[in-house]
């Protein structure tokens, strides 16, 4: 038994391709490939009152190595050509990196295809159905990704919608996905939704008053964005390299790169 | 020899049969080197503590004092790394004590090789042993099963093969003291950089046959970035649900009271 057998060098996370075959039993040798990797990385959308940010860092990695340090995550979908011009809607995948690039694909696909049949860009809320039949479609073989869809909706307002591997999914204010997500959600819930905030004085003990959720306004959200990031590199060791911020509005989709701490 | 406690073998066997996971050690998943030069020695190490995918510590030390002239780099488990080093370290002050002599870098090695094999790589700790004594300049390695190694260069931990290939592409015999720091210092900063364990700063050590000079935070090329909002709650912000105030005279009748300041070392990294 292996205790706390821990040389850096061989018990580092395995490869997929590094599970070693399981013992012989009746002469019988059980080969295992594992299909999927985790490439570490995180990501985050907020949403705000006529924008949504949809942000997650570059640095892609499998075990203690860096496989690249410039691999986005974010995708622009559903535009009417491969440049995305005029894309509408925001898709961040974390998790499998292949997986997140073949999802985008066919979310992509499925956009298209809906523009070329009804003449019209997809609506998010629609695009937001649509992704979670994709994901569940690989029910028994998923996509092994924690997506999140931003963009603007029918109303002008900002929509984040968030997904699980197999398709369960939720409109929300705000979600951190990946590697780093236990260490952002916290800080968004109290930042971003005011949770465990109260208004000093406003009463005593249990009639205390909550601080009323406010929408944030763009340049706060995007300072929130860059802070959690950084604290994220700080302290996880997947998280870092570059910060690629899309923000989408009215107008189109701006895209920014920021850089992160590379060690 | 006083050893190890192994009054919970048997019912953490059991648990841990019974599907509970062995805890999480914290681990110095490090880079670490060391260089020989004309008169001395150089090691160095990075200063990133992990638990799994976390940062543990962003800023430990892993260069071990053994004796004034011998000095460890430690990787692997950081209690093991810590705790082996001390104890080779008392034994090898009560060897010099009783001998009348100067301790030897080999006697070192090997009270840390023949402890390290009795424990049969239980104990996960992987160091790089250089020092000074009458005998000359000597660098080692060794590693948890007991196996060690003698070399003019050196590294070990998860960002050896990073460093190593610093130390492969650069390295010249009859090094200079300025040659083997700054080649340490580069072969630690390629850990740092391109090892997902290793991380933060550079510590180096020099040891040559008058002193031996520690460098903590040699070179530092990862500082934070300034918080570009303040995050300061206003006063009453969080909810008191209940309130018990207890005086420093109610707590004196049962424990003794020393007001102390925080002041230079004893400050924490986070005090402002």
């Amino acid at each position: 038994m292996a205790m706390f057998s821990q040389n850096p060098v061989l018990n580092g996370p395995s490869y997929s391709f590094a599970e070693v075959p399981k013992g012989a039993v009746d002469g019988l040798r059980e080969n295992r490939f594992n299909p999927y990797t985790d490439n570490g990385g995180s990501t985050l959308a907020i949403a705000g009152a006529d924008f949504a940010i949809v942000a997650g860092d570059t640095r892609l990695t499998s075990g203690y190595s860096i496989n690249t340090r410039y691999a986005p995550k974010i995708f622009k979908i559903g535009g009417s050509a491969s440049s995305q011009d005029d894309a509408n809607i925001l898709l961040s995948v974390v998790g499998f990196a292949a997986d997140g690039e073949a999802l985008k694909e066919r979310l992509d696909t499925a956009c298209k295809m809906y523009r070329y049949r009804h003449g019209k860009p997809m609506s998010v809320s629609a695009c937001a159905k649509r992704l979670s039949t994709i994901l569940y479609q690989k029910r028994f073989f998923p996509f092994y990704v924690h997506a999140i869809l931003g963009g603007i909706d029918e109303d002008g307002t900002g929509a984040v919608y968030s997904y699980d591997p197999v398709g369960s999914y939720e409109r929300e204010q705000c979600r951190a996905g990946g590697a780093a997500a236990s260490l952002i959600m916290p800080f968004l819930d109290n930042q971003v939704n005011f949770k465990n905030q109260y208004i000093p004085g406003s009463g005593v003990g249990h009639e205390l008053q909550e601080r009323e959720r406010v929408p944030l306004p763009r340049s706060e959200v995007e300072v929130l964005v860059k802070d959690a990031f950084d604290s994220a590199v700080e302290r996880h060791i997947e998280v870092g390299d570059g910060l690629q911020m899309m923000i989408i509005t009215k107008d189109g989709i701006e895209e920014r790169l920021l850089p992160l701490k590379k060690d | 020899m006083p050893g190890f406690d192994f009054s919970n073998y048997n019912r953490n066997a059991a648990l841990h049969a019974q599907g509970v996971p062995l805890p999480k050690a914290t681990s110095t998943g490090t880079t670490i080197v060391g260089c020989i030069f004309d008169g001395g020695v150089v090691i160095a190490a990075d200063t990133r503590a992990t638990s799994g995918p976390i940062v543990a510590d962003k800023n430990c030390e892993k260069l071990h004092y053994i004796s004034p002239q011998i000095w460890c780099a430690g990787a692997g488990t950081a209690a093991d790394t810590e705790f082996t080093t001390a104890l080779i370290s008392s034994q090898l002050e009560l060897h010099s004590l009783s001998t009348g002599r100067k301790p030897r870098v080999v006697t070192c090695m090997t009270l840390l090789k023949q402890h390290l094999f009795r424990y049969q790589g239980h104990i996960g700790a992987y160091l790089v042993v250089a020092g000074v004594d009458p005998t000359g300049t000597h660098l080692f390695t060794v590693h948890a099963h007991g196996s060690t190694d003698k070399l003019p260069y050196v590294t070990m931990g998860s960002g050896s093969l990073a460093a190593m290939s610093v130390f492969e592409s650069q390295w010249k015999p009859n090094c200079t003291k300025e040659d083997a720091m700054n080649l340490c210092s580069q072969a630690i900063q390629a850990g740092i950089f391109n090892d997902l364990g290793s991380g933060s700063n550079v510590d180096l050590a020099i040891i040559t046959s008058e002193k031996t000079t520690l460098h903590r935070g040699f070179v530092k090329p990862n500082e934070r970035s300034q918080k570009l909002k303040h995050y300061k709650f206003r006063r009453g912000t969080t909810a008191v649900l209940n309130e018990k105030i207890i005086t420093k005279d109610d707590i004196g009748k049962y424990v003794s009271i020393h007001e102390l300041e925080a002041t230079g070392e004893e400050r924490m990294d986070i005090d402002p």
